[in-house]
């Protein structure tokens, strides 16, 4: 395997990195910290400007991978060390326990056995699952995990007794390997802007004032509420929601580049709403709407709802009226006046911050000042480690970084 | 092959305490299968030893009765030498089927029934299945790369297939390389800190490409003919120059929008210092710039407008931005005016826009009427400033520019609509003619394909297919667009762009030399087969292939080339003789399936509904809905099809004579936003149903028996209430009146 390459990121660089680089023939070894692969994406209701759901293309990689042997998937891993030179790295990629062998069946009798339940990390937190889990209803692999905080005493106990095929495995100690490889694509990701480090959006004091991720799980299927979009405070129906645009973006004391895809994101968001609630008004605070190339289009038909509204502005402070509903304050630049704006759900549309900028390559790289890989020989940052990008860019992005890697071996 | 048959079945997630396996043996009784086993825990490595230990003893057709094929397929994977048939008993008969009953008992048998029915499908199916071997070219498979277009996409595909050790030629139209990037002064800010100019970095490339011993450059060339398929290309050049190629990266760049449609709008023409962003550069790179004193940027000059181009074209802002910064480089204390809409400087290029407004370049934001400019030069402009919410006026400038946006550089076509079989044939033509009517009339491949010279093209000419999961995906397998060609974008992204199509284009010849498939059933080594004799010239399939894979001879008999071919089945639902086939998919294994349904009288009053259903996006859909606990009736029975393009109307008729009382067709959503990775296999389905109420007249049936819906992920949770409701319109149209015939 010393020829192989590893791809450090099971989302949709990631993947698109290891599948490009194995169909053309060559060995990858696919590392994945979440217990499965699809990364953000998988947690999308839709995709702009399609509004198609995410799995439609997802299934098809899978299924790709599924019937490739040349990938080898090791998911909740990290890579913790790399040696060496383009052509010959060693990476210490240590995994953690799963406490579930691949004999699991995804029968689902641990999840029933057990009673104790975990914040449920695929929604966000906005609700609890059970401690034996299949990460989400698609996961793939499609194989349990029991969380570790239950794996001594009775509730770990439980859910061994209850595994007919003895897939669960309290001893598992997770695992430290070093692999061989020519070439390693870093296709990390990214994580969503922490709304509570924007302090004048008072996010944590209000339930009603949610991110633009925990959006896309509130309107999912899979999501906490059945696709049901309605206050997490006290489960109402809003009849008023807001997007505020750039919410730590474009700011030199947050995100001082643009995240690129919130724009779209708010925009695919208020069709959500629309759909499910017709009464429903929206109104969508921005500074420019960035639709580039095709997705004008989607932009253009939006902007056709007559019940959602754009306002130019940047809004400047949220508070809570005391019962539930988010008064909104800033400078209407259409009009320069200041206003007061009453909703009773607010979507924070914050932005990327890249996964390199919160835990860095264990490798001697550049990076800009906002965390983004730079360009490098040998170790190819793909994806939204390089800047924020679309879905389309992504692929794009890991398909390239593939053939950057397969040179490195090829040349040898 | 000689077949050796063996049966697995498995007992666990509760297949064992649900199922009478004595009965599901039975249902065997009148198949090729003799050798029936069960276990505990199929997947088990015990389970798996099993099977493995009987196929080193000489099984080479594998049944199993277990999961889905979509999971544990390392498990049950043997080899090329093994057919593996999976029988998803567990998903599309434990887990869905516990309807409410009263009766124990007859939940029970309603269960049995589905399982011994899947079992006898299943069973059916690898009776008819072979191994066949992988299509070979008779040629030796080429494995160089033609590049059309030699600017910064085109230059940096080259580079980037050369470096990976795939010989390239470059074929560029005009004089030398460069295309756009040799025209331009610099580039905008790229690295960080994301504030200066760049150089274009244009002659270190084309030094690496004189230098790289593998790329052969044709400049001053286009491309008057491409004949054959991916791994055999024969490519002849405008100069005479004839070369084979085993795949295609079309890289042809765009055109600018041109500025002479905007002379009412923007003055454009009637002076030669108002000009396009693109002769703005010229001036630039001319060393023109001089004595600009006021200059302003007139954004979206015919973007994001309905009566020009719709679409944004990504760049123009940061073009702009970076035709402000050379002003301002030349004269600090020049006027310097941005007349936009929104400011589009995604990533971290907000910095360039950080930078400007640094610099003093002055930002209006405009509605949507442009500015009004007037004089001959000195110009003034009159604008509207939504910011002030005002009306502006700017004068005393030198300069007006106008930030034109990007064109694909490829002829858009339109197609014609689908034609149903039967559809009277002038009518057909007619709209054949009138597609092509409304279609460029120019070419930059010249493909000898029958179904025309140029790649299908989506909204405004951009020659993708899924422009969000698979964006290099052409509908011609081989043949891949790069940079700007297939959306608009900055030579950065261009260059990314450019280095994943080298890629693409580079599998696709490794397929070829395979024979396998490509995207999206990558390593699929089956390929349709024509049995020839039986043809009747009638074009279905020559015209149906979403990939344009099947040319047509003289006599109009199809001439299927596999190495285009995605093996979606297409052909093989549209030929009406049924003579298209893959060793593991037929119309014969799918009738047989649908045959093999045991058929209750009717007075037992259970009816039968098959549902047809696309493998790709319905099935995993269905596997999901069950997973998630959802329950419907246990007279349904799931067939899974490559695409639902594949549906051969026979298929209804088998049903339908065999007593079956519904039929369902699962498909992904059509139209404009269309799912299918086949790209019009639903619709194709479609419209030949449109035909099947005619045929269902003629049989005293009512039509109702025979539904499409569109099913995918984003329907998971309405599959039960479809089939429920189907289930009911059933029950009100009665039993087929052709049971027990």
């Amino acid at each position: 395997m010393g020829q192989a390459i590893l791809v450090v990121g099971g989302g949709m660089s990631g993947v698109s990195a290891a599948l490009e680089a194995a169909e053309a023939g060559y060995d990858v070894v696919l590392v994945e910290k979440n217990p499965y692969l699809g990364g953000r994406v998988a947690q999308l209701h839709q995709y702009f400007p399609k509004l198609c759901p995410p799995y439609c293309g997802l299934e098809i990689n899978f299924k790709r991978i599924k019937s490739n042997p040349r990938i080898q998937v090791i998911t909740m891993a990290e890579v913790t060390a790399i040696e060496g030179e383009p052509g010959a790295y060693k990476a210490t990629v240590s995994q953690a326990p799963r406490y579930v062998n691949e004999k699991c069946t995804a029968c689902g009798l641990c999840s029933e056995a057990v009673e104790a339940t975990v914040p449920n990390p695929f929604n966000y937190g906005l609700d609890e699952i059970k401690a034996a889990y299949l990460p989400h209803e698609m996961a793939y692999p499609f194989r349990y995990v029991i969380d570790g905080s239950i794996v001594e005493g009775d509730q770990g106990a439980k859910a061994k007794e209850a595994c007919p095929y003895d897939a669960v495995d309290l001893e598992d100690q997770g695992s430290e390997t070093v692999i061989e490889a020519a070439a390693v694509v870093w296709a990390a990701g990214w994580s969503p802007y922490g709304p509570a480090k924007i302090e004048y959006y008072n996010f944590a004091a209000n339930p009603n004032l949610i991110s633009n991720v925990q959006m896309e799980r509130l309107a999912a299927k899979g999501g906490p509420t059945e696709g049901k979009i309605q206050r997490p405070g006290d489960g109402a129906e809003p009849k008023n929601v807001a997007f505020i645009q750039c919410a730590g973006s474009r700011d030199v004391n947050h995100l001082p580049f643009c995240s690129t895809v919130c724009c779209l994101a708010s925009l695919k968001q208020a069709t959500y709403v629309r759909e499910q609630l017709p009464g429903a008004e929206v109104t969508i605070y921005f500074i420019d709407i960035r639709a580039m190339d095709r997705n004008e289009d989607f932009y253009s038909q939006v902007k056709a709802d007559e019940k959602i509204n754009f306002v130019k502005s940047k809004i400047g402070l949220i508070e809570s009226d005391g019962e539930g509903n988010l008064i909104l304050e800033g400078e209407d630049t259409t009009s320069g006046e200041r206003f007061k704006a009453e909703h009773d759900l607010v979507v924070l549309a914050t932005g990327m911050q890249p996964n390199t900028d919160l835990t860095k390559i264990p490798a001697d790289m550049v990076y800009d000042e906002y965390g983004f890989v730079q360009a490098a020989e040998g170790i190819f940052g793909a994806g939204t480690v390089r800047r924020p990008s679309e879905v389309h860019v992504s692929v794009q992005d890991g398909t390239g970084a593939a053939l950057k890697a397969i040179q490195l071996v090829a040349g040898r | 092959m000689d077949k050796n048959y063996a049966c697995y079945l498995c007992k666990g997630c509760g297949l064992g305490e649900a199922l009478d396996f004595e009965a599901l043996e039975e249902a065997l009784e009148d198949s090729d299968i003799s050798e029936v086993k069960d276990h505990e825990a199929l997947c088990s490595p015990e389970g798996v030893a099993l099977i493995q230990a009987d196929i080193d003893g000489g099984v080479n057709a594998v049944l199993i009765g277990a999961c889905s094929a979509r999971v544990k397929t390392d498990e049950f994977t043997f080899g090329k030498e093994v057919l593996v048939e999976r029988v998803p008993l567990r998903e599309q008969g434990l887990w869905c089927s516990e309807a409410e009953y009263e009766d124990e008992e007859e939940a029970g048998e309603d269960r049995q029934m589905l399982a011994d029915d899947y079992l006898r499908m299943h069973a059916a199916k690898l009776g008819k299945a072979e191994i066949g071997e992988p299509f070979q070219l008779e040629e030796d498979v080429e494995k160089g790369v033609m590049v059309v277009g030699g600017g910064v996409a085109g230059i940096n595909a080259a580079l980037a297939a050369a470096k990976a050790g795939a010989p390239v030629c470059l074929v560029e139209k005009e004089d030398a390389l460069g295309g756009y990037l040799g025209k331009m002064a610099k580039l905008g800010p790229q690295s960080p800190p994301y504030q200066e100019l760049q150089d274009t970095g244009l002659e270190e490339l084309v030094a690496e490409v004189e230098a790289a011993d593998n790329i052969k450059v044709f400049t001053g060339a286009t491309v008057e003919k491409t004949e054959g398929a991916p791994g055999n290309f024969s490519v002849t050049l405008s100069n005479g120059e004839s070369f084979r190629a085993g795949a295609i990266v079309q890289a042809t760049g765009w055109n600018p929008y041109e500025a002479e449609k905007l002379a009412d709008e923007l003055a454009y023409g009637t002076s030669d210092k108002i000009v396009s962003n693109v002769q703005f550069e010229e001036k630039a790179k001319a060393g023109d710039l001089g004595g600009i004193n006021g200059v302003a940027f007139i954004q979206c000059a015919g973007s994001r407008d309905e009566n020009h181009l719709p679409y944004c074209s990504a760049v123009c802002c940061l073009v702009s931005l970076k035709q402000a910064m050379y002003v301002k480089e030349a004269n600090p204390e020049a006027a310097v005016y941005v007349i936009y809409k929104d400011i589009r400087t995604p990533g971290q290029s907000e910095e360039v826009y950080r930078q400007a407004q640094e610099l003093g370049v002055v930002f209006i934001r405009r509605g949507e009427d442009y500015p009004a400019i007037s004089g001959s030069g000195p110009f003034a402009i009159e604008t509207q400033d939504v910011t002030l919410n005002d009306t502006v006026e700017i004068e005393d400038l030198d300069m007006v520019v106008l930030a034109t946006g990007m064109v694909p550089n490829n002829p858009s076509v339109v197609e014609p609509p689908l034609v149903a079989l039967g559809m009277d044939q002038d009518e057909a033509a007619k709209l054949a003619e009138e597609a092509k009517a409304a279609s460029d009339d120019w070419s930059v491949l010249n493909l000898e394909y029958r179904q025309g010279p140029n790649l299908p093209t989506l909204k405004y000419g951009y020659p993708d297919s899924h422009f969000i999961c698979f964006p290099y995906e052409t509908r011609r397998t081989g043949i891949y667009a790069a940079g700007a060609v297939r959306r608009p974008m900055r030579v950065t992204q261009a260059t990314e762009d450019a280095t994943g199509a080298a890629l693409k284009a580079m599998q696709s010849t490794r397929a070829a030399e395979a024979g396998v498939a490509v995207h999206p059933r990558s390593g699929d080594d089956t390929f349709p087969d024509f049995f020839m004799q039986r043809c009747t010239q009638c074009k279905r399939c020559t015209e149906e292939c979403p990939f344009g894979a099947i040319n047509e001879d003289a006599e109009a008999n199809p001439l299927p080339n596999p190495t285009r071919c995605r093996r979606c089945g297409v052909c093989m639902g549209a030929c009406p003789e049924r003579i298209i086939s893959f060793t593991d998919y037929s119309v014969d294994m799918i009738g047989s399936m649908i045959k093999s349904i045991e058929v209750p009288d009717e007075d037992e009053e259970k009816p039968r509904v098959i549902v047809l259903a696309c493998e790709n996006d319905a099935l995993p859909a269905i596997d999901l809905a069950a997973k998630n606990g959802a329950k419907w009736s246990p007279y349904v029975r799931f067939i899974p099809l490559r695409c639902l393009g594949s549906l051969n109307l026979v298929w209804i008729a088998d049903a339908l004579a065999s007593g079956i009382d519904g039929i369902l067709l699962f498909g992904c959503k059509r139209g404009d936003d269309y799912q299918c990775h086949f790209i019009k296999g639903s619709e194709l389905a479609n419209v030949r149903m449109s035909k099947i109420s005619e045929t269902l007249d003629r049989l005293v049936l009512e039509s109702d028996r025979v539904r499409v819906e569109e099913i995918g992920f984003g329907e998971v949770d309405k599959i039960p209430g479809i089939l429920d409701e189907f289930m009911e319109t059933m029950e009100e149209v009665g039993p087929n009146p052709y049971k027990g015939f």
